[in-house]
């Protein structure tokens, strides 16, 4: 293992999508994000990559649409009201199934917001967003390591099931440094003989396009892909458990909630009280079965975001509402502190704390 | 100044402290343009304290997203009873913000330009690379740094290794550019472990406690 680097996560994030074989970079700056965009503009120049700014969020996306049907790795990143504006552009590349990396460190919403960090874009990046029967793989990393290390794994999923991939930061995974060792995770390859580089004296054209002229057609475009999600949700779910052996109070959090949430649970030991965490990596496929498995043996779930409640109701679905399930949240760019998520777990205890 | 992510917040208000423990009265200027999180207001706490002057942008770790600087910073050269401590944003984009008071500092001929180093960035691993931030920052400021500040370190994970990489580092720096080493910025800890003797003591404040 080499010896590891101070990094900020958007310039760990960054590194990684080169090292992954990314040369086609296309943003628009926007805190708090701009920092991948920054050292992507410093670095693609030097080893003959492209870093293009583009005239807006709406443009850039359609570049990486273009530069992913040639085939190579490209990508985009923004923050949340930037990816608003990339959602058209998103959802015609899940319809011309084309592989793409799009990350979003979210900040605070709706509309213009602020720049503080926020988790309010799970329904957007796990619902939907765009239009259309799709769905985006998505990536939730919980430390500046996993910002480099989900880059890999993002564009690696991409293109081994051909749908655009998206990693869900937050402004603290983003602007927060720590250590991280630098080495290249697997770049996996795969065919992409469908790729539109010229027709190379074969038979036929490869044209990728999300219209089609027929309803029949596109529904079974649709039921194809379908198919293909299935497969994604039975073998590319991740999770990490964290104390949840003899949990009778099971915390759900991901990215920087998880990481404050830990804190939470270590003194709430310590206090007597059973608590663990299951937290997802993908939010996109969902770890419905291992939640649905600890619904069996926990008494309680509690789920942590910084948002009004969103994840929560995936938790209540892949329980089958067997177990009660709670929510606590902070929002707008404010980040909840440890005693408020113990406050809450003392609260489920007692008995006094409202159902979601 | 230096380069983004060194620690120049965490040198900045700890030599504050350390001006402040020597009976002297000291402002601290927080001229970061760049930087969205992680200010001088985290230490808001630490600094009235150790009864030290924070002049920041009222906007600073709010929604506002705008490069703005206190109007009160104007007075750094006009208040002659009190040290100023500048912290300036990272890379020659941060050293900007000196533009419009470099004058009045070369003027006045009393300061040090401290550069802080840190070789566990990635983009000032090595002399070469440490040099050429070192001369973008300076193009910009129009002011050239007098004395270097080792400031090795990576995060929490920090050990003494690492500070005595950084001493070596910043002594074959100081060989090729001719700038004196000022101290070693250590978190406080770690401080015993350090044999240098010229170590500024860091207490380490956090944005949110979350580790």
């Amino acid at each position: 293992m080499s010896e590891k680097v101070l990094m900020k996560g958007n310039e760990a994030l960054a590194e990684a999508a080169i090292m992954a074989g990314c040369r086609h970079y296309f943003g628009y700056p926007i805190t708090p994000q701009t920092e991948v965009a920054a050292y992507m503009a410093k670095k693609m120049p030097k080893i003959g990559g492209t870093f293009l700014q583009a005239e807006s969020e709406v443009a850039a996306i359609n570049m990486v649409i273009g530069a992913a049907s040639s085939g190579v790795r490209a990508m985009t990143s923004s923050s949340s009201p930037g990816i608003s504006l990339k959602s058209e552009g998103i959802s015609y590349l899940a319809g011309c199934e084309l592989p793409a990396l799009i990350v979003n460190v979210q900040r605070g919403g709706p509309g213009l917001g602020g720049i503080q960090p926020s988790q309010s874009d799970y329904f957007q990046a796990t619902k939907g967003g765009g239009h259309g029967d799709y769905h985006l793989i998505v990536l939730a990393p919980a430390s500046v390591q996993e910002m480099f290390d989900m880059a890999f794994k993002g564009f690696n999923l991409a293109d081994k099931y051909r749908v655009p991939a998206m990693i869900l930061a937050d402004g603290t995974m983003g602007q927060m440094m720590e250590p991280v060792s630098l080495d290249a995770n697997a770049v996996e390859t795969y065919d992409k003989s469908w790729a539109t580089v010229g027709t190379g004296k074969h038979e036929g054209r490869n044209i990728i396009n999300s219209l089609s002229l027929s309803p029949k057609q596109l529904e079974d475009w649709n039921i194809d892909r379908y198919a293909r999600y299935k497969i994604i949700e039975e073998n590319e779910v991740m999770y990490e458990e964290y104390m949840t052996e003899d949990a009778e109070i099971v915390i759900v959090a991901f990215g920087i909630a998880a990481r404050v949430s830990k804190n939470a649970i270590k003194e709430a030991r310590r206090r007597g009280i059973k608590v663990g965490m299951l937290r997802p990596i993908t939010l996109w496929p969902f770890p419905k079965k291992a939640l649905n498995g600890l619904a069996d043996k926990a008494k309680a779930f509690l789920s942590v975001e910084l948002n009004m409640g969103q994840m929560a109701d995936d938790v209540k679905l892949a329980t089958n509402c067997k177990k009660p399930v709670y929510f606590y949240g902070r929002t707008g760019g404010v980040i909840m502190t440890p005693e408020e998520i113990l406050g809450e777990i003392e609260k489920i205890e007692k008995g006094e704390a409202e159902q979601w | 100044m230096g380069h983004y992510g060194s620690g120049k917040t965490f040198t900045a208000v700890n030599y504050a402290a350390y001006l402040s423990g020597l009976g002297k009265k000291v402002s601290i200027y927080d001229l970061d343009i760049v930087n969205p999180y992680f200010r001088t207001v985290d230490a808001e706490k630490f600094l009235s304290e150790h009864d030290i002057e924070l002049v920041v942008s009222p906007y600073a770790e709010t929604n506002v997203d705008i490069p703005a600087m206190n109007a009160k910073s104007y007075k750094m050269l006009d208040d002659k009873s009190s040290y100023a401590v500048l912290d300036i944003g990272g890379d020659e984009r941060g050293a900007l913000a000196l533009g419009r008071f470099y004058e009045g500092i070369l003027k006045e001929n009393d300061y040090d330009a401290f550069w802080v180093v840190n070789p566990y960035r990635p983009e000032t691993r090595t002399l070469d690379d440490a040099i050429a931030v070192k001369n973008e920052i300076e193009t910009t400021a129009r002011i050239k740094f007098t004395k270097i500040v080792n400031c090795a370190n990576l995060g929490e994970e920090t050990t003494e290794k690492h500070v005595a990489f950084g001493e070596k580092f910043c002594a074959e720096l100081s060989d090729k550019v001719g700038i004196p080493v000022a101290f070693s910025a250590v978190r406080k800890d770690l401080k015993d472990k350090i044999k240098t003797e010229n170590v500024l003591p860091i207490e380490p404040i956090k944005y949110v406690n979350w580790i």
